[in-house]
């Protein structure tokens, strides 16, 4: 049985090279996250939609709303794109190829750091890569929002969530839920 | 200072901590984490808790992740830290594929995909409530609030509206922005009366 015919099996619609494609933009992504992998949504938008288009926009955002509805932590909207994209073998690839380089990191260069937390070189990293990484934090918020603006409701709810969040106290579980009960009512209605 | 307990008696009662806390973690979980680890199993200190964190947010990848790591690395190795990984992972993980694979049984469905459009609608909000929430920290940076907002702002242009690849953005942007911070806070040290400074008056 060759690879590919095996990769059909596992429900892989991709190829041994487009997954090895697909591990090696994740592995590149897990290094550049140095905001977290949330702040590597936008390069995921734009190599998984936009450039190879192996899912549709709405399928990148669900999978982000399903994760950010589940529990646990936030990095594993990242699983639910590989799911989307092949299956359990894309799973290994978007999820293994985030994960790899900041484990191996955090493993090796955890003492390294904390020996010299107060450099000159650490403090400039921290320093230099806050204000990037809130440039993509709102970019990923952007991007996210761009199919609200099909239905005014779904604008309104952007608006809300992040006024409750600046001004209250809420878990944002209730407002995930908030959301999935407007939603479900437009599907009704 | 000192933490309470002496750490995680075995390797299972690590998984089973970092499973129950990861599990309680809706939309996040740090908060929990600290709750957990510092204030329940009193495993660590909250300054120990504190530059933990603060290292794993300069590292690569995702906080609580590289957090979870660490304190598995600290009390049992490389064992403790796979350990971790796994007890925060796994379960989460079979749960968020679970509703992944349920979704795209039932995406053809109105209600089912229309709700999900919507709450894709509330984690656009919650992203950007994150984002604006953090900017406040900004104000103590060493690049200056100017700087601070001229990079994030290029930022954002490039990659939400010119869809430049982000390696680009973080090896120029982020390289030129970390040059300006070193040099900001050589500065600094230089007024303070640093004793290694090259370059004084």
């Amino acid at each position: 049985m060759s690879i590919d015919s095996l990769l059909v099996t596992l429900g892989s619609p991709l190829s041994g090279p487009q997954l090895l494609a697909l591990f090696a933009h994740y592995l590149l992504l897990g290094l550049l996250s140095v905001g977290g992998a949330i702040a590597t949504a936008p390069d995921m938008y734009r190599y998984v939609v936009t450039q190879e288009q192996w899912i549709t926009g709405e399928q990148f955002a669900s999978s982000i709303a399903i994760a950010q509805a589940a529990p646990g932590p936030n990095v594993l909207f990242v699983a639910a794109i590989g799911w989307n994209i092949a299956g359990p073998m894309g799973v290994l690839a978007t999820l293994g190829g985030v994960l790899l380089p900041s484990t191996l990191l955090s493993l090796g260069a955890t003492r390294w750091g904390e020996r010299r937390r107060d450099s000159m070189a650490v403090r400039s990293f921290t320093a230099g890569m806050a204000p990037l990484t809130l440039g993509l934090l709102l970019a990923t918020g952007w991007l996210l929002a761009v199919p609200a603006q099909g239905r005014w409701q779904d604008m309104v709810l952007v608006v809300f969530t992040v006024v409750m969040m600046l001004c209250t106290r809420v878990s944002p579980i209730w407002l995930v839920a908030v959301g999935g009960a407007v939603g479900a009512w437009q599907g009704v209605a | 200072m000192t933490p309470v307990s002496p750490g995680p008696a075995s390797l299972w009662a690590m998984f089973v901590a970092f499973n129950r806390l990861s599990l309680q973690g809706f939309g996040g979980v740090l908060a929990v984490a600290q709750r957990e680890l510092v204030e329940r199993l009193g495993w660590l200190s909250r300054e120990q808790f504190v530059a933990m964190l603060s290292l794993a947010q300069v590292l690569p990848g995702p906080n609580v992740v590289n957090l979870a790591l660490m304190i598995g690395d600290r009390f049992f190795g490389t064992r403790g830290a796979m350990t971790a990984l796994a007890g925060m992972l796994l379960v989460p993980l079979m749960l968020v594929l679970a509703l992944t694979a349920a979704y795209a049984e039932y995406a053809q469905h109105p209600v089912v995909s229309s709700a999900l459009r919507s709450m894709g609608a509330v984690a656009a909000g919650l992203v950007t409530a994150t984002a604006l929430k953090l900017l406040a920290t900004l104000q103590s940076n060493a690049l200056g609030v100017g700087l601070c907002a001229a990079v994030a702002g290029a930022t954002f242009v490039a990659v939400a509206w010119l869809h430049w690849p982000m390696v680009w953005v973080v090896l120029g942007l982020g390289g030129s922005s970390l040059a300006l911070a070193w040099y900001r806070l050589k500065a600094a040290t230089g007024t303070n009366g640093g004793a290694d400074k090259p370059d004084s008056p």
